[in-house]
């Protein structure tokens, strides 16, 4: 640990802060589809697209429409890229001539993808196209993060309607994210990486001859394009196998600051559009506060592990942090810090090997996903599950006094907390349910790299990332078998929908509730006390649940790390 | 559900050229416009061949040369195709060990690494990154340490003055970005470009 190594943590904290509040603010204005400085060049491309596709842009639709709707546009793009990646020996721009991916692989891949989760049970360079990278999986990186943010309007708007009922439009609230917040920022961060060095090109393979004779075959492709979209949609899935610690994918500390930043700038900037939304900026800035305090937790935690370093390694002469699976130039404190923030959004892109991570800075990631990836989260899908965590501690808070719990004037009734619970807690179900099998199955053991805790590890990895929607993983890990494609398959299904629909009946029920005003007997939600009693809830809920898998991972990898013992 | 269709197909069509299509072509016209160089992969050439690539590291094994880190990267087996082989520095296959940090492969091949360091350089402490694989497998750079560490083997190969070789690797460090972000960092490709520079002069 440095000071310098803290600093950087600091700057990036705040420079986080001061973005989240002006782009959280243009979104507002944006969802509710008012005039901004974007809407001369795109307004007209907005009109076309409901021209053709027949969509009335003031028809409103109620929960249930809104989430067939969106389902409808989920299936449709699963099923495109699926078969673009069975079709893509046939199909053009695949100059290193790939050839088609099995059926089990590309439904793991095309769900991934749409469920805006990123596994990647293949390697980009050694495996895909050009023309599945960028108009299979660049499409699906946009419009999986559109989908995430229009559901979160959707439940928004079930706080800030009263006696209403509809939620909003699928269709608009999807293209005005794609047109007007995914689309400019990537082409800026596109253009940013581009500079720094990240290829962007068509071309082939280049054959190097380095100064010592050998050969070295470097590939090259459409990346910034893909990259920019991949961290601000919090997609995370590689334009190369190894994610953004390839030097072409994140080639200077700079570019490394910017990508971070870009990981968890629009999760963070939607809670200022939530409170903006609601007429009130506090509401968003308290849920901020919650997510901020385990952030920061989590960070530091994950920085003193890695700053004190592998005793294993120290006994053999060489001293500081580990630098196995790590990149001279982020060192410890940036591999530390985007560790934290890509697990606590749903990013999942990597810039350190995360199956290399000291116990404690491993631990991290895990716990970050199991708490259902509500810690700034996923575009959208963050605050959204963040927002069922919040019901859950109104309710608490209202047993504890004795009064009906209310969240911005709405009164939180058995309907919305139990949809609530469900939302929470089908994700454990899943997660310690597949992993409970893959730990004494032969099928599941067979993938494990490493033997002892670490092992298992691995597994409750895979599957808290799968389900999460996150897309990262302990990659020494075969998941590219059977039995992981299809369960992987299964678990971001359940992770992604089965907390959705839960979220959009919690809408559909508040849309049509009144809006109490505020008593003297409210209990108020801006405040340092609710942020407490959230973060608690949080904690209490999402790691309790986990907590003896945890200890039968990493903290015993970490106990037998420090008594010496190897596996 | 059957009048959800219309819009679904549309805009996922609409979206496909859009995202898909549009942006990536219209920022490679761009990219290739402003940043040739960066756009083409930052290619580096010598007497019209390519040699590498400033971004991406390669792997250099020769005393006269600075030896990058260890990489974990692997190839395919020439001899069956569906097997992989060990092949370090493979800029068509990121990848890095994995090994976790209690695992005792890593701490064998550890061990072993900074043994075979040790008798290189006995006078000074084996640097972290120069005995462990980094996660990419295609590190560019070594720590200002691990270059210094082989400032004197190089200078024994190539028959120069170890102060010669020490105050280039000096001259080679870049340091923090602003004074302030990553770390101070030696590019190996541009150290060894260097060496070759000096032992012609």
């Amino acid at each position: 640990m440095t000071l310098n190594g803290w600093l950087q943590i600091a700057i990036y904290f705040a420079v986080l802060t001061a973005l989240a509040a002006p782009l959280g603010r243009f979104m507002a204005r944006t969802f509710d589809g008012e005039r901004t400085f974007l809407t001369p060049v795109l307004g007209p491309i907005e009109r076309g697209f409901y021209r053709v596709a027949g969509v009335d842009e003031r028809t409103e639709q109620s929960w249930t429409g809104y989430a067939v709707a969106m389902l409808v546009f989920n299936a449709a793009g699963f099923f495109l890229l699926y078969a673009i990646l069975r079709l893509q020996d046939v199909l053009p721009l695949n100059p290193q001539g790939m050839s088609a991916l099995s059926p089990e692989l590309a439904f793991n891949t095309a769900v991934s993808f749409a469920t805006n989760t990123n596994w990647q049970n293949y390697g980009g360079e050694s495996t895909l196209s050009y023309f599945s990278q960028m108009v299979g999986l660049t499409t699906q990186n946009f419009v999986s993060a559109a989908t995430g943010v229009a559901l979160l309007l959707a439940i928004i708007r079930g706080f800030a309607r009263a006696s209403a009922k509809t939620v909003g439009n699928f269709w608009v609230d999807m293209t005005r994210t794609t047109l007007y917040v995914l689309l400019p920022l990537s082409i800026l961060l596109g253009l940013f990486l581009v500079w720094q060095g990240v290829p962007q090109n068509m071309a082939a393979y280049v054959d190097a001859t380095t100064l010592e004779g050998a050969k070295q075959t470097i590939s090259q492709g459409p990346a910034a394009s893909q990259i920019a979209i991949k961290q601000l949609g919090t997609n995370g899935g590689g334009f190369w196998n190894a994610n953004s610690a390839v030097p072409y994918e994140n080639p200077t500390p700079l570019s490394n600051f910017v990508e971070m930043l870009a990981i968890l700038l629009i999760p963070a900037a939607l809670c200022v559009t939530f409170g903006r939304m609601v007429k009130d900026e506090r509401q968003g800035w308290a849920i901020y506060a919650a997510m901020s305090v385990v952030f920061l937790a989590c960070v530091a935690v994950s920085y003193w592990a890695e700053g004190s370093g592998n005793p294993l390694l120290h006994a053999l002469g060489l001293s500081g942090g580990a630098m196995e699976g790590k990149e001279v130039r982020f060192g410890i404190a940036n591999s530390s810090l985007w560790s934290v923030a890509t697990t606590a959004a749903s990013n999942g892109s990597v810039n350190a090997m995360h199956d290399s991570l000291t116990p404690l800075a491993g631990l991290m990631p895990i716990l970050l996903m199991q708490l259902s990836e509500v810690i700034f989260g996923g575009v959208g899908s963050g605050l959204y599950g963040m927002l069922l965590y919040v019901i859950v501690a109104v309710f608490v808070a209202g047993l504890m006094v004795g009064r009906t719990p209310e969240y911005l004037g709405k009164k939180i009734e058995g309907r919305e907390v139990k949809f609530a619970l469900l939302g929470i807690l089908v994700l454990p179900l899943f997660i310690l349910g597949f992993m409970s099998i893959a730990t004494v199955a032969p099928f599941g053991l067979s993938s494990v790299q490493d033997a002892g805790p670490h092992g298992f590890s691995e597994i409750m990895y895979l599957y808290s990332s799968s389900v999460g929607n996150n897309g990262s993983a302990f990659a020494g890990f075969t998941g590219n078998t059977p039995w992981y494609n299809i369960t992987g398959g299964v678990s971001m299904l359940v992770g992604r929908y089965f907390m959705i629909i839960p979220v959009m009946a919690i809408a559909g029920a508040l849309v049509a509730k009144k809006t109490a005003p505020a008593s003297a007997g409210t209990f108020p939600t801006h405040g340092g006390l609710f942020v407490g009693l959230l973060v608690g809830v949080v904690i209490i809920v999402g790691g309790l649940t986990f907590f003896p898998a945890l200890a039968l991972g990493p903290i015993v990898e970490h106990l037998a790390m420090l008594a010496g013992q190897t596996f | 559900m059957l009048n959800h269709l219309r819009p679904a197909l549309v805009l996922l069509g609409a979206f496909t050229l859009l995202t898909g299509v549009a942006y990536p072509f219209a920022m490679t016209g761009v990219a290739q416009a402003v940043f040739p160089k960066q756009a083409n992969g930052s290619l580096v050439e010598q007497d019209g061949k390519v040699i590498g690539s400033s971004v991406m590291g390669q792997s250099f094994v020769s005393d006269r040369y600075f030896q990058s880190r260890p990489s974990a990267t692997v190839g395919p087996d020439p001899a069956d195709s569906s097997r992989s082989i060990s092949a370090p520095y493979n800029a068509a296959n990121s990848g890095g060990s994995n090994y976790g940090p209690t695992s005792k492969a890593l701490i064998e091949r550890v061990q072993a690494d900074v043994e075979a360091r040790k008798a290189q350089n006995p006078s000074q402490p084996v640097p972290m990154d120069l005995v462990t694989t980094s996660a990419s497998g295609l590190d560019p750079h070594l720590s200002p340490e691990a270059a210094l560490f082989q400032a004197d083997r190089v200078a024994r190969a190539r028959g120069l003055a170890p102060d010669r070789v020490r105050e280039l690797v000096e001259r080679t460090v870049e340091p923090r970005t602003l004074g302030l972000l990553g770390e101070p960092r030696v590019n190996v490709l541009a150290l060894n470009l260097a060496l070759d520079e000096l032992g012609a002069r």
